[in-house]
């Protein structure tokens, strides 16, 4: 029998700790595929963060690093410079990136580290319990917005894809939902095109990954998906907020 | 004549049922006995309904699921 779908090489065999129907686990094997089909498994360094993926460096198939929380920029900048012809990724997660780490990674995008950031946005944060996050909707439940987000008291949700997009360093931005099959194969080819990139040298590359807590969400994990369709993709658009000029890309 | 073999490995599922919601031909079911996690693990209630679309595997997020597609000569 021919195999038309297995499971990658770039996943260890160790069974992932999240909750049942987390979109990390699709988010880990898209991007360990890509990596896989590109031969770069054994030339890839990443760098994991704090949150509920801070044990992705268990679960990935690759070198990898563990960064203090939001710093995982700092520290993937220091390793594309040092081996600038590894691949390098930060995997980090809306409470890590959008919050406490924003100043590395709007800084990393200045700089035009040449290296790739996968931004998994799922609006609250996760491992602490779900409190709310920046990237928490309006209206939205947490721990400590028990009423729903107010924009009075606590302003409007974060982009950092469009904040980014803004920045001549950041050269390629793409978000994308792993809420259907069809999103989650566009997804796979964002991941492509932003190694592509990088293996280019040409700047740096981020991808935002709308993605589901159906634990804290306090939803089955099949109505978070219909909740990102209808709630969450309306106040985030999918879509690619930059890319490399054509005559870059020859 | 089935054309595809779904595998499932039930001791990897969580039972989130995310391959159940995707799939369009109403193949995959939830078992009845539950595995050493404690979740009814998805299986294959109506595999000759399967059409290879490989979208239960596209949605796994625990890599429970390997599609093979039947060859000639295979039983």
């Amino acid at each position: 029998m021919k195999p038309i779908f297995e499971y990658t090489k770039g996943m260890t065999d160790m069974p992932t700790h999240y909750c049942p129907g987390c979109t990390h686990g699709i988010a880990h094997r898209i991007i360990m595929e890509v990596l896989e089909e590109m031969g770069e498994l054994g030339n890839t360094i990443g760098v994991a963060p704090i949150g509920c993926s801070v044990m992705a460096h268990q679960y990935m198939n690759v070198d990898m690093c563990e960064a203090a929380h939001g710093r995982a920029p700092a520290v993937a900048s220091g390793i594309r410079r040092v081996h600038p012809d590894k691949m390098v990724f930060t995997y980090q997660g809306d409470g890590d990136l959008a919050s406490i780490g924003t100043a590395e990674i709007i800084h990393a995008a200045v700089r035009g580290e040449k290296f790739t950031t996968f931004f998994i946005n799922n609006g609250i944060y996760g491992m602490t319990g779900g409190q709310m996050a920046p990237t928490t909707l309006i209206g939205q439940k947490s721990t400590t917005s028990q009423e729903g987000r107010s924009k009075e008291l606590n302003g409007m949700p974060i982009k950092m894809s469009e904040m980014i997009s803004t920045i001549d360093g950041a050269v390629y931005v793409e978000r994308v939902a792993l809420d259907s099959p069809a999103h989650v194969r566009k997804a796979k080819q964002a991941v492509r095109r932003a190694f592509e990139i990088q293996k280019k040298g040409l700047g740096f590359t981020l991808i935002e990954f709308l993605s589901t807590c159906p634990t804290n969400w306090g939803l089955t994990p099949v109505k978070a998906l219909d909740w990102v369709r209808e709630k969450v993709i309306p106040y985030y658009p999918l879509g690619v907020m930059c890319e490399p000029k054509e005559d870059e890309q020859a | 004549m089935r054309a595809f073999k779904l595998v499932f490995h039930p001791e990897k599922c969580k039972g989130c049922e995310l391959c159940r919601s995707v799939c369009p031909k109403g193949v995959i079911g939830m078992a009845a006995q539950v595995n050493q996690k404690g979740y009814h693990p998805a299986c294959a209630v109506n595999p000759e309904a399967c059409i290879g679309c490989q979208s239960c595997a596209l949605m796994c997020p625990d890599g429970a699921i390997e599609i093979y597609q039947k060859e000639e000569g295979d039983q």
